[in-house]
Parts: structure tokens; C-alpha cells; sequence
């Protein structure tokens, strides 16, 4: 495990606010490699699962509309068609068929 | 044939089998650091004391040229034997012997000694050291897999179960040390996980080791599957005999009491707290002032590090001891912490083990990342842990008890027998900060001097609410004691609940925020 990843309680001082209060305190590795959090954007269409694209329908530019079939993601064995979930313009595509993608990987965007 | 001979001929066929997998497996095993199944036993059991069963077992799988193989013992160990006197059932899983894979008699040699186990009430140690399923044996395979885990549950709460991992354990096979009630595992031999690094790599291209995907640090330290971390196999052996003499054989017994001991003089209980809410210390310190010979065993010391869990002796018996640790992100309750705690409280509440809870926490840890990660549920195990816990409930609130926290640390509301509070406690819905910026919002935000008015309220709420004898004068302390008083009345308490008995409504079980 590399020295970044490690859970260890750091053994320096610092300090968490709880309600208003500073209180002087150690802070776990998990704590401070949190995700932080930010609000979806609905023109970038992610992979809810991991796995690997085998086949793209859309490009550059083409206008698609709420429910029309843009990749086929397979994952688990299993041929997932992914549908857009609101009208637009394809701004770009991220990804090319045959290629693997992590969960959360971006397939494609609008404009 | 005389006796003679076919005592003769028994020997040699114990000796065949006693070799296992052969002299080239063992080397195999010793050059992984690894002891052979049989030597783990025996270092584990009282000297002499293991008497081995189903020796002569053998596979009767035909395919895939299984019928031309002899697996000794069919890959397991079981027997029974003592620790510290104790009776223990076991079972070791062989490496050497076919990877010690699972097939099914493989599998029948595991539920015999389990279900002998359970008739005669005694704990039961499983050593984990396999390949996984024996594939050539197929469904068989998984059956005996379904059939350890159903009777995994059917034990638990009845009697102790421990897991030891000492090697690989991946795939469905680590569904039964995680329905166990204590895992121990051992760095750089122990690896557990479901989909290892090689579907990892094809499904993901992640490439990761065995060691960092699922090795002994990362299940004691990030994912808390693991509750006991050791360096080597001897430690570990130390840790599980350890163990053993803080826990009943059964939920009918009670744990044996030793010989009270009075604690180190080392640790001066009302040296160890600041009286500031907001600086750290270290609460083990404060168990270890109360304990019997400042001995307090530790669970889970490297995950969710925020609680404190373990037992110590007051006076003889085993306590359970729960404790918000001030040092490790002011000791609030998470995720983890409460699934830590909520499970501990469960174990000794079902073997009869008092729990004692020293509170000094400032609330929940606040985020995005908590609330999406669930810390309603996961929070509220701790409460319906406490509420449904039936052994004595002492409560001892050493600093701040606020909000939330307050009601989840064993608070009077859920039942607690003794709460106790020390007088430094500021018990109270949140911390004078918090609460004193919102009552008094307008007449801070109004004020010339905001700063100097909010010094002023905060000053006044900590006088008339941060203390315990807000709630003392509603009987939801039952008394403000001094920290050196803490031992001698905590003793008491102990004592004079030692014949508890509650009984809830009748139902078939509970449904808890699993």
C-alpha cells in the first residue's frame, strides 16, 4: 500500500468543526481522502458500471433526442444499451468501441 | 490377521495421511511463511490436547480423472481440543492437499465438526487457507459452501465463532468468516476478497496486488472486515488464545471471572481528560485507569479508529467496552464507527457480557459523503444495538454528550441501568457554539459588537446548560461522581446487576437497519 492510500490515523494535530466548535483532533485517511461531492451535470453521460464499449451509434454534432440508443456498454456478460436521457447536440464522444471504462467513466457530452 | 498387525497397519495408514500433500507441498507452503495446517492446531491448542476425526475421509468425485487422485483428508482438519482448558471444536483448512480446495466431503468434514460444535456448545475456530472451490467437483463444490454459511448463522449468537485467514480465502468462500463473530488475519499471508486481481484487471484494467486489494492491512485498517491484525501466525495464535479467556463457551454461560486486580497505578484516571471539550486524548487511557491490571484487549484497533471497542475486567468479569475516542476525528459517530460499535454491542449482549460506555462525543461527522453513504441506517444500528441489548448497561459520560450522540451512547433513554457523569459533563444538544448562534441569531446579528455579544452568549449558555445537572435533575443521571470514584462504583454497578433479567414483547426476531 502506497503511503498516500494508507488509513492510517495521521499522527499530527488538526482540527474539525462540528456545530460551530473547533475541536483539536486527528483526522483518519479516510476522512481526508474523502470524494467530494459535485452536483451531476446532465449533459455528460457516464457508465453506471464498469465494463467495455462494443459499439457507438452517434458522432460529433449529430442531434439525438431523449431515449435514442447512443452506445452498447457490456458489462458482467451482459449488453447494456445506454439511451440519452434528454434531447441535444452531441458535442463530443469520449469513447471508441472496444474500449474499457471504469464506473463513472464520461462516454459523451452535449452541447 | 492379529491385532498386532492391524494395529501395525493403522499406523501406517495414519502416517500416510498425516503427510498431507507431500514434502514438495509443505516446502511449497513453508518457503509462503506459512505453517502447515496441522502445525497451526497444535500451536493453537493447549499442548496435547487436539484429537483429530474424519482422518480417513476421501473424496468420491469421478470426473475429470478425479478417481485416479488421493486427497488426504480431502484437503481439511477437523478435531477438537482445549484452550486454556476450554473445549474448542476446529477445523483447518490444508494448502498442501489440492490447494486446499473445497469439494464435498471437504466440505461434510467442515459442517460435522461445526454441528458438533453446536451440540455441545463450545466455540469454534475455523482456519482459512484455501484455493477456493474444487472445480472438477462442480454444484458439489457449492453446495458445501451454501451449507457452511447456513450453518454459520444458525451458530451465531449461540456460540462463538472465529475465523482465522491465514492464506487465500476469496470468492464466496469469505462469506463464512464474515458471518463470524472475529476475524483474524495475519500481514502478508492473509488475503481476502470476493473478485481477486485478475477479473479486476479484465473487467476494470486495474491493475492491483492480491496484497493491496485484500491483504491483512487493508481489512484492519479500510474495509473492517478484519477485527485482530498480526505480524506473524504465533502472534495471531497469541491473539485468539487471548481472546478465548474473555468470552463465554456459549450465550447460556457467562464469561469465567478471574482474579479481581487492582489497575496500574500508572494511570491516574483524573490526569488523563482536559478539561477543555475541545482538546484530544486518548480514552483507552481512561479504560485502562478503570480495568483490572490496566488490561484492556482491543478490537478492530485500526478501523473506524474514531470508537473504541474491546474487553477489560472490572473486578473479575469480562466487560464490553464501547468508548467515543476524543483523538481520532474528535470521536464522532460515522458510518464506519457505528457499524463498528452496533456489532460489538450485539456480540456481548448474546454471550451475556456487560457493557460499560464511556461517552465524550461532539455528534455526528458532518457531509455529503456520510449522508449518501447512508448514515442514517448505519447510525441508527448503534441506537437499536442499545436498545435491544438486554445485559447490564452502565453509562459513564466523561466530558461532552451532545445531541444525537447523547441518546445513541447507552443514554437512560434506551435503557441504560446506571448513567453516571462526571462533573466536567456538558450535556446538551449541541455544543454552547452551535447552540448559542442560534437562539441568540438576532441579537447577535443586531449587536454593535457581534463578535463580543456571541463571546457573551456563548459564555452564558455554557454556565446554565453545559453541565450534567440539567439532566441529573431530571433522573436521566442517576449521579455526578467524581473521575477517581469511577472504578468503585462502576464495581458496584457490576455487582448488584449481576441477576439481570428484562423480558421484551414476544416476536420471531427484530428487523435491524442491517
Amino acid at each position: 500500500m502506497s503511503e498516500k492510500k494508507s488509513k492510517t490515523p495521521k499522527k499530527e494535530v488538526s482540527f474539525l468543526n462540528i456545530d460551530g466548535t473547533q475541536y483539536k483532533t486527528r483526522l483518519t485517511g479516510k476522512f481526508e481522502n474523502r470524494t467530494v461531492w459535485d452536483k451531476p451535470d446532465d449533459k455528460k453521460l457516464l457508465s453506471f458500471i464498469p465494463g467495455t464499449i462494443i459499439k457507438v451509434f452517434v458522432e460529433k454534432g449529430q442531434k439525438v433526442k431523449k431515449g435514442e440508443k447512443v452506445v452498447i456498454l457490456e458489462a458482467m456478460k451482459m449488453q447494456n444499451k445506454i439511451l440519452i436521457s434528454r434531447d441535444g447536440v452531441i458535442k463530443q464522444v469520449y469513447v471508441k468501441e472496444g474500449q474499457t471504462l471504469p464506473k463513472g467513466g464520461l462516454i459523451l457530452e452535449l452541447k | 490377521m492379529p491385532l498386532k498387525r492391524k494395529i501395525k497397519e493403522l499406523h501406517e495408514r495414519r502416517e500416510q495421511v498425516l503427510k498431507g500433500g507431500g514434502d514438495k507441498a509443505i516446502e511449497k507452503q513453508v518457503a509462503m511463511g506459512k505453517l502447515t495446517a496441522r502445525e497451526r492446531i497444535i500451536s493453537l491448542l493447549d499442548e496435547d490436547s487436539f484429537n483429530e476425526y474424519d482422518l480417513f475421509v476421501e473424496h468420491e468425485a469421478r470426473d475429470f480423472d478425479m478417481d485416479k487422485k488421493t486427497l488426504h483428508g480431502d484437503g481439511v482438519i477437523i478435531g477438537t481440543g482445549t484452550i486454556y482448558g476450554a473445549p474448542i471444536c476446529v477445523f483447518a483448512q490444508d494448502f498442501t492437499v489440492a490447494g486446499g480446495s473445497l469439494g464435498l466431503m471437504h466440505s461434510r468434514k467442515i459442517t460435522k465438526i461445526m454441528d458438533h460444535a453446536l451440540k455441545m456448545r463450545v466455540p469454534l475456530i475455523g482456519i482459512n487457507d484455501s484455493g477456493g472451490a474444487r472445480i472438477q467437483e462442480g454444484v458439489n463444490s457449492l453446495a458445501g459452501y451454501g451449507e457452511i454459511f447456513f450453518r454459520n448463522t444458525l451458530n451465531s449468537g449461540v456460540i462463538p465463532q472465529l475465523s482465522v485467514v491465514l492464506g487465500p480465502c476469496a470468492g464466496g468462500a469469505v462469506y463464512s468468516p464474515a458471518l463470524t463473530d472475529f476475524v483474524f488475519v495475519v500481514d502478508k499471508i492473509s488475503k481476502m476478497f470476493i473478485t481477486g486481481p485478475e477479473v479486476i484487471k479484465t473487467v476494470l484494467g486495474e491493475e492491483i496486488s492480491m496484497e493491496d486489494l485484500g491483504g491483512a492491512r487493508v481489512h484492519s485498517e479500510i474495509s473492517g472486515n478484519a477485527h485482530f491484525y498480526a505480524k506473524s501466525e504465533q502472534e495471531c495464535f497469541e491473539q485468539i488464545k487471548k481472546l478465548i479467556t474473555f468470552i463465554p463457551w456459549n450465550n447460556t454461560q457467562k464469561a469465567k471471572a478471574f482474579e479481581p486486580k487492582e489497575p496500574n497505578e500508572r494511570f491516574k484516571i483524573e490526569n488523563i481528560v482536559p478539561g477543555d471539550p475541545t482538546l484530544p486524548y486518548d480514552v483507552r487511557n481512561v479504560i485502562r485507569a478503570i480495568v483490572d491490571d490496566s488490561d484492556f484487549f482491543e478490537i478492530q484497533e485500526f478501523w473506524a479508529t474514531n470508537i473504541v471497542i474491546g474487553f477489560g475486567r472490572i473486578g473479575g468479569p469480562t466487560i464490553g467496552f464501547v468508548a467515543n475516542q476524543p483523538l481520532v476525528l474528535a470521536g464522532v459517530l460515522d458510518v464506519d464507527s457505528s457499524d463498528k460499535a452496533a456489532r460489538f454491542i450485539r456480540f456481548c449482549d448474546a454471550f451475556n457480557i456487560p457493557l460499560v460506555t464511556l461517552v465524550d462525543l461532539p455528534g455526528y461527522l458532518p457531509g455529503v459523503d456520510q449522508e449518501h453513504a447512508g448514515v442514517i441506517r448505519h447510525g441508527a444500528k448503534v441506537l437499536y444495538a442499545y436498545s435491544e441489548a438486554t445485559v447490564p448497561k452502565i453509562t459513564v459520560i466523561l466530558r461532552k454528550a451532545y445531541g444525537g450522540g447523547y441518546i445513541a451512547m447507552n443514554s437512560r433513554h434506551l435503557r441504560a441501568d446506571f448513567v453516571f457523569s462526571w462533573p466536567g459533563a456538558e450535556i446538551a444538544v449541541m455544543g454552547p457554539e452551535g447552540a448559542a448562534n442560534i437562539i441568540f441569531r438576532r441579537e447577535i446579528n443586531a449587536a454593535e459588537d457581534p463578535e463580543k455579544v456571541r463571546a457573551q452568549k456563548v459564555k452564558e449558555y455554557k454556565d446554565k446548560f453545559a453541565n450534567p445537572y440539567v439532566a441529573a435533575a431530571k433522573g436521566y443521571v442517576d449521579s455526578v461522581i467524581e473521575p477517581a470514584e469511577t472504578r468503585t462504583l462502576l464495581l458496584h454497578a457490576i455487582e448488584v446487576s449481576d441477576n439481570k433479567a428484562v423480558t421484551g414483547p414476544k416476536k420471531k426476531h427484530g428487523i435491524p437497519p442491517f
